[in-house]
């Protein structure tokens, strides 16, 4: 009962969060300088002015909003400026799934092999395999995927030939190697040093000890005593993970030629496509809010202390 | 037509010989191009192609800009059409007369051209979309480009019903269109996708989703068959288009890579066969290990800075203007700080056709003697080392054009001491600042011209035109335009036109620094294609060649 309480509570608590972020990412986007009209040619005035009242962009900018919201409630993102003859909606429709197979994919590869990497390195503290692997996990955090994706597309595309360069083939395995890879690997790195710190701290702490006083097998110990509490930490920064995903997949995207949201967010706000920025902002946001959510539940799961606190 | 795509094989047979597959590859593959007789074709005829961005809309009347313009030349076809090296040709209209006061021109349409849903193309098709185009209620960008149209601009500006339209389908086959004035370019105007023909039934039904490849009825070479946003537009084969049997490609992909170096990875790595354009950070490593297939053509397009006329210290002081026009060393821009070809300008209008813009008589000093006298110049204006001038050059953000504004700096700075500011500014900003003309003193400005003729280029001056941010106004220059546009084509417009360059050139509103060239990377297995100075290409003359890989040794 409390967890279904707590859901709800925090499910209320979005939504001002969300208004908040409407209203703000709505006047930004109106504030930049720049139209969706400002084309190289201009327009003559008359065919602007017609263009202008069809999209209700002479009304003041509060009304505006209001429409906005209105639409919103309905479920209904408007037209795009750009792709003219299509709606937010069905740009989302497309655009997502392709985001989500890129996202899903990098961050549980992110997952698996961090947390994989972070254990042996922990479990071996100090050796020579903890040292490369550590160091190889701070040249994946420095290094951003703006220069990892071209390198590898160099490596693996152009001097291999072994994988596609770029492109989505309808989310062909091949396609989505190298850049789930790009996107995968910061996460991956962060997440080994996660998992590596957290567990030589829980490896040294006096449970532990207790365990291997009681001549439990290694095996167990692990299994039963370290292994939940190791991954705490990892799972609270899923939530922080989700976002750099999402941000990092605008660049990946973009890069490799995928066409999910992050590419409509970029193309949308050079071409000042108001309607389509909103969207991808309004949909990101409930997304990393929701994500959140289950965060914070899961997390209750896993620490019962937690769950005795709300 | 056929001995000139035998000798473009020849062409790229050799190129593709000389450079090998590419450079990533092993040494001692090699391509051989075509088979043994150098023209046999691929059996996939699939060619591949970065367009750029993805079109906003593949509607024909609201399609803005180039990448639409590329595949939309593909979908539909107009009254007239083109040849690979750029010459106009019968297109849905097999001929037509023009009248003697070349204000009236009537098409016959062809018999066996038809939509790709076997309805036959007719007459009133034309008059239908023609109407269409200029409708307000169709929202186009374009509508204004069919202002020499009698009665357009009225229509347009919602001033008149769309039947007021000059256009008129005297029979199901022959169409009439009559002009406000004898307009010599019109010809151009009608591969324009703003005249292109749209399917009126599909139109009624679907609406504005006409446009979908499920609805899409069209009439060119080619039919939609697929587009994934941000994806890939995917044409078919148009098998019932009436010159289908010339046609070889099955399909067409239209990528919209707007990054020039990943577009250029994926060339490499052999999922492209035409790029849109070169990474010019890259252009020494292209010219080093892809020469053969870097494709260098003269575009008709212009590159220069403009001066705010309308505030001081341009204003009326054309002798600031011209010093500061001499002393840009225009070769250096072309040959050091681009080195794509690109061909300095001292005229605004690149060279088209007949008309050769003529150079001013200080084109013909040497650079020096140039700098000399901009430094007198410099003086009368009432500029000196110890008074410098101080002004702010605004471009919008690009490697390129903030190397070449550095480089004018540097020019200024040294033979007249001018300081000067740099501001770059994101696209739309930039459009907004130019437009508003209130903060700008010089602005950067690039013109592609929207059909070849040099009207394109003149009208931006027209002290009432839209797109005249420099703010120029001379009565004598608008006089000779209009001059030009009430006379048919012919020797005697063309020296109006050249006249007004001549009075531009004096007042020196703008400073010209170079004319484009389009550079595409094309793969040597790809024949058909030939440069033309507005760098439209029909996928229609296409053909993908056999390619054998040798292993010598």
């Amino acid at each position: 009962m409390s967890n279904f309480r707590f859901i709800i509570g925090r499910f209320l608590g979005a939504i001002p969060t969300l208004l908040i972020l409407i209203c703000l990412a709505f006047l930004l986007v109106k504030s930049a300088p720049g139209g969706p009209f400002d084309f190289e040619r201009s327009l003559p005035e008359e065919v602007e002015a017609n263009l202008r009242a069809a999209y209700n962009l002479d009304d003041p900018v509060y009304l505006q909003l209001a429409k906005y919201m209105g639409d919103l409630l309905k479920g209904d993102f408007g037209p795009s400026f750009q792709y003219r003859d299509y709606t937010v909606t069905e740009l989302i429709a497309t655009g997502f799934p392709v985001s989500m197979r890129l996202g899903v994919a990098a961050i549980i590869l992110a997952l698996i092999f961090g947390s994989l990497i972070g254990s042996v390195a922990a479990l071996n503290q100090n050796s020579k395999l903890d040292y490369g692997v550590m160091f190889f996990g701070m040249i994946g955090i420095s290094i951003p995927n703006f220069v990892m994706a071209p390198l590898l597309v160099l490596f693996f595309s152009i001097s291999l030939k072994a994988l596609p360069a770029g492109g989505y083939n309808g989310g062909n395995f091949y396609h989505m190697i190298l850049p789930v890879v790009s996107l995968a690997l910061p996460q991956m790195a962060y997440i080994a040093r996660l998992t590596r710190g957290s567990m030589i701290e829980v490896l040294s702490s006096n449970f532990v000890r207790t365990a291997k006083a009681q001549g439990l097998p290694t095996r167990t110990i692990l299994m039963s005593h370290v292994l939940k509490p190791t991954f705490l930490p990892v799972v609270s920064y899923l939530g922080p993970a989700t976002a750099a995903i999402i941000t990092g997949s605008v660049v990946v995207e973009q890069i490799f030629g995928l066409p999910g949201l992050g590419r409509y967010f970029v193309q949308g706000a050079l071409n000042r496509d108001y309607t389509l920025v909103m969207g991808v902002v309004v949909f990101y946001g409930c997304l990393i809010i929701l994500f959140n959510l289950i965060v914070d539940t899961l997390y209750g799961f896993i620490d019962p202390r937690i769950k005795q606190n709300r | 037509m056929k001995k000139r795509s035998i000798t473009m094989i020849a062409v790229l047979l050799l190129a593709g010989c000389g450079t090998g597959t590419d450079s990533g590859g092993p040494e001692k593959e090699s391509l051989m191009i075509g088979g043994p007789s150098g023209k046999e074709l691929a059996e996939k005829q699939v060619f591949r192609k970065n367009n750029g961005s993805d079109p906003g809309t593949l509607d024909p009347h609201r399609a803005e800009g180039v990448p639409a313009s590329n595949v939309l030349r593909d979908l539909y076809e107009g009254l007239v059409s083109e040849a690979p090296n750029g010459d106009y040709i019968p297109g849905v209209a097999e001929s037509w007369t023009i009248s003697e006061d070349g204000k009236a021109y009537r098409f016959k349409i062809r018999d066996e051209a038809v939509w790709s849903n076997g309805d036959r193309v007719v007459a009133e098709d034309f008059v239908f979309s023609l109407r269409r185009s200029v409708d307000p209620k169709t929202l186009s960008n374009y509508s204004s480009m069919l202002y020499p149209i009698k009665n357009a601009r009225d229509v347009v500006l919602g001033k008149a019903p769309t039947n007021k339209l000059g256009v008129t389908a005297e029979s199901e086959k022959t169409l009439l269109i009559e002009l406000e004035e004898p307009t010599p370019y019109f010809i151009s105007l009608l591969t324009h996708s703003t005249t292109y023909p749209v399917h009126p039934a599909s139109v009624k039904e679907h609406g504005s989703l006409f446009t979908r490849p499920e609805n899409m009825i069209s009439n060119g070479a080619f039919t939609l068959k697929d587009w994934r946003i941000q994806d890939y537009i995917l044409l078919k084969r148009n098998e019932k288009y009436w010159d289908n049997p010339s046609t070889t490609l099955n399909e067409v992909y239209y990528y919209p890579l707007d990054n020039p170096d990943a577009s250029l990875r994926r060339y490499r790595a052999n999922e492209l066969d035409f790029t849109d354009t070169t990474p010019s950070e890259q252009l020494p490593w292209i010219k080093k290990n892809l020469k053969g297939e870097l494709k260098i053509t003269p575009y008709f397009g212009s590159y220069y800075y403009g001066f705010n006329n309308s505030k001081p210290p341009f204003k009326d002081n054309p002798e600031l203007r011209m010093a500061l026009s001499l002393a840009v060393n225009r070769t250096i821009i072309t040959d050091i700080v681009l080195g794509a070809g690109q061909i300095p300008a001292f005229t605004f209008v690149p060279p088209v056709k007949e008309y050769q813009g003529r150079q001013p008589e200080w084109a013909k000093l040497t650079q020096k003697e140039r700098e000399e006298l901009a430094k007198e110049l410099y003086a009368e204006a009432g500029y000196s080392a110890s008074n410098p001038l101080s002004i702010e050059i605004i471009y919008n953000t690009s490697e390129n054009h903030k190397r070449v504004a550095l480089a004018v700096t540097s020019m200024w700075k040294k033979t007249l001491g001018v300081e000067t500011k740099l501001r770059n500014q994101e696209w739309k900003v930039f459009l907004e600042t130019r437009r508003l003309q209130e903060e700008t003193e010089v602005f950067r400005g690039g013109w592609i011209g929207d059909y070849d003729d040099p009207y394109t280029f003149s009208e931006l001056l027209h002290s009432e035109n839209e797109m005249n941010h420099s703010g120029y106004a001379s009565e004598k220059y608008d006089s000779l335009l209009k001059a030009a546009s009430l006379k048919p084509a012919g020797k005697e417009r063309l020296n109006d036109l050249l006249q007004a360059e001549q009075i531009m050139l004096k007042d020196m509103p703008v400073i010209p620094l170079y004319f484009y060239v389009s550079q595409h990377l094309i793969k040597p297995w790809v024949a058909g294609l030939e440069g033309n100075v507005m760098d439209h290409h029909y996928s229609k003359y296409v053909k993908i060649l056999k390619t054998e890989t040798l292993v010598s040794e």
